[in-house]
């Protein structure tokens, strides 16, 4: 068995509206998991049906074996889960905090005192260890919301946004903590809005929009779907971009030339963008153009998005925002 | 982790059941126990909480005691041996409520998320809350006794009955908890809880025996202040400190805190596990 988690055709509904339908999903041992979608998308839904907070309307699944709803009580001693808002007591100091979920996992009381100084180095939150949460910053809470899921060494953790609403730093400094756990052999399964933290952290990426599944693969073929490259060259100034523009269009797949007149960047969309390259600079260079830079470069999950479900991430999001309003 | 342990080889829904209570049985007090310490250093750390459950209870004995005191008439009894029974008890109501606003915090920060999926006892999320506001409420009650005794009080019913009384105030306190959780735990946010909380326990204090003898009362009024289990509590507290019949207050009092507990309870766990 080399799945640590397998989903079958869960589907969750609260009355008429439908929060997930028919979702299936792997996710194998020692890897990490993105699920990626925008803000209601259902990501939260499912990870709480995983975390044994929530109970499908139908389907089934297994997270290490024990089935979500049957093995429920003996599942939560092998999970960890660090929530969107971050489950830390304000009153109580960072290592408080660690230790009370120690002991809430059954832990005895001097291991968790030794495992809560661990995380607390490992988690940079020495210094604050033992003053009141109340006085942590955001990422330091999330760090300390982690570091407690983790107290019990758990194989198999969920992250749901762990990085939504941290500052660049904080979230640079969270991928690092997170990638040192997958390092250690955990299974992480990691929900996200963030199509660049999905490229950076996941080995394997599940697309999920308005309660389904709508794509699976790695990163790169999840870019492979959205089926091409772009080439982008820059040029010197907003006249010389207009003629670029039209040299390159006639490479373009589509016959098309985008244009960014503040940076001066044409860019067209092709199949395959390294042999084109000699012939683009000739030709612009029959034309005189300057090229002061040329690159090709891969789709981003946001233009996977945008190829999957015809609106960007951003957009998607906003609907949704819309319909629970 | 290939095998699944013997135990829950068992698919039915009865072994379900029997894993269940198997968990609540064997972590329940171990559990319980974490979450009081949690709840009391809470309590311990927040200046507002601690004056809220100290400070104003004594105000409250002086005001009642030299404001209102002399133009309430008490009979047999000096005001000050009148009103410490009712007033420990209406303190220690209003302490417990702090069960029901606390929980009702915890479901709103989604503090509870990461205990339901912790492998523990259910029922210690709340045990932990109703343990922690009792001992805070014999605290109080054991204060604002000595408080009381400095400007006069005095047992004049013995001295193992009137020992008896911070502990039974204690003990209808933490009847009460229960039913403060069932309200934290139904209505979800800590201002909605707290303000409902208020409603409720403000006409079960101030319409029983803890101030006023009932007598001074309407006649229309009388039916309910009567079976207000506050009338009770607060008669029987004035029986343990002053003389008078215990027996009678008694059990009335003890049926009240039973219902709560093993009713209103369970009924409250129901609700926290359905969340």
């Amino acid at each position: 068995m080399d799945n640590a988690i397998e989903v079958r055709q869960i589907s969750k509904s609260y009355g008429k509206v439908v929060a997930l339908e028919n979702v299936d999903l792997n996710v194998r041992r020692g890897s990490v998991m993105g699920l990626l979608g925008p803000n209601g998308a259902g990501k939260t839904t499912l990870v709480r049906i995983l975390t044994t907070l929530l109970r499908p309307s139908s389907g089934s699944a297994t997270v290490l074996g024990y089935d979500v709803v049957r093995h429920a009580r003996h599942l939560r001693s092998y999970i960890g889960l660090a929530g969107q808002s971050a489950a830390v007591d304000d009153l109580l100091t960072g290592r408080e905090n660690i230790h009370m979920a120690g002991r809430l996992y059954h832990m005895p009381k001097r291991e968790v005192q030794k495992r809560a100084q661990d995380l607390l180095e490992q988690f940079d939150l020495v210094e604050a260890a033992d003053r009141s949460v109340k006085g942590y910053s955001g990422g330091m809470r999330r760090r300390l919301d982690l570091a407690a899921s983790l107290v019990a060494n758990p194989p198999m953790i969920f992250l749901d946004e762990p990085t939504t609403g941290l500052d660049p730093r904080s979230r640079l400094e969270l991928w690092d903590v997170i990638r040192n756990l997958v390092s250690e052999g955990t299974t992480v399964l990691l929900t996200t809005q963030y199509l660049e933290e999905a490229d950076q952290l996941a080995d394997e990426i599940t697309v999920i929009d308005l309660g389904k599944v709508i794509a699976q693969g790695t990163a790169d073929e999840l870019k492979h779907q959205a089926g091409s490259e772009f080439i982008e060259v820059t040029v010197r100034d907003a006249e010389e971009t207009r003629r670029a523009a039209g040299v390159l269009s006639n490479f373009a797949e589509n016959n098309e030339c985008d244009i960014n007149e503040e940076d001066n960047i044409a860019s067209i969309m092709v199949e395959d963008g390294a042999p084109l390259m000699v012939q683009i600079v000739r030709s612009l260079d029959a034309e005189d153009i300057a090229v002061a830079n040329m690159a090709v470069r891969q789709p981003t999950l946001d233009d996977v998005f945008l190829a999957l479900t015809g609106r960007t991430a951003e957009e998607a999001a906003t609907e949704s925002e819309q319909d629970q309003d | 982790m290939n095998h699944l342990p013997a135990q829950i080889q068992d698919r039915s829904a009865l072994g379900e059941l029997a894993s269940a209570i198997a968990v609540e049985s064997r972590w329940m007090i171990a559990d319980t126990a974490v979450m009081t310490w949690r709840n009391l250093i809470r309590y311990r750390r927040s200046p507002e909480l601690f004056i809220f459950s100290t400070a104003s209870p004594v105000m409250f004995i002086f005001l009642f005691n030299y404001v209102f005191g002399g133009a309430i008439p008490t009979g047999d009894l000096n005001y000050i041996d009148f009103l410490m029974p009712g007033i420990l008890v209406q303190t220690t109501l209003f302490s417990a409520t702090q069960t029901g606003v606390g929980l009702a915090e915890d479901l709103q920060k989604g503090m509870v998320d990461r205990y339901r999926s912790l492998p523990m006892a259910r029922s210690a999320v709340l045990g932990g809350r109703v343990a922690a506001e009792t001992l805070v409420s014999l605290f109080v009650a054991c204060l604002m006794l000595a408080v009381g005794y400095i400007i006069g009080m005095r047992f004049h019913g013995g001295f193992w009955p009137g020992f008896a009384v911070p502990f039974m105030v204690a003990g209808f306190a933490f009847g009460f908890s229960w039913v403060a959780a069932f309200i934290g735990a139904s209505v979800r946010n800590a201002e909605g809880a707290g303000s409902l909380m208020f409603f409720v326990v403000f006409p079960f204090t101030f319409l029983s025996s803890a101030f006023v003898p009932v007598e001074t009362m309407p006649g229309w009024l009388q039916p309910f202040t009567s079976v207000n289990p506050v009338t009770y509590a607060v008669d029987l507290g004035r029986a343990l400190s002053q003389g008078g019949v215990i027996v009678a207050n008694a059990w009335p009092t003890l049926l009240w805190t039973l219902l709560f507990t093993f009713v209103v309870g369970p009924v409250a766990v129901w609700r926290y596990r359905r969340v």
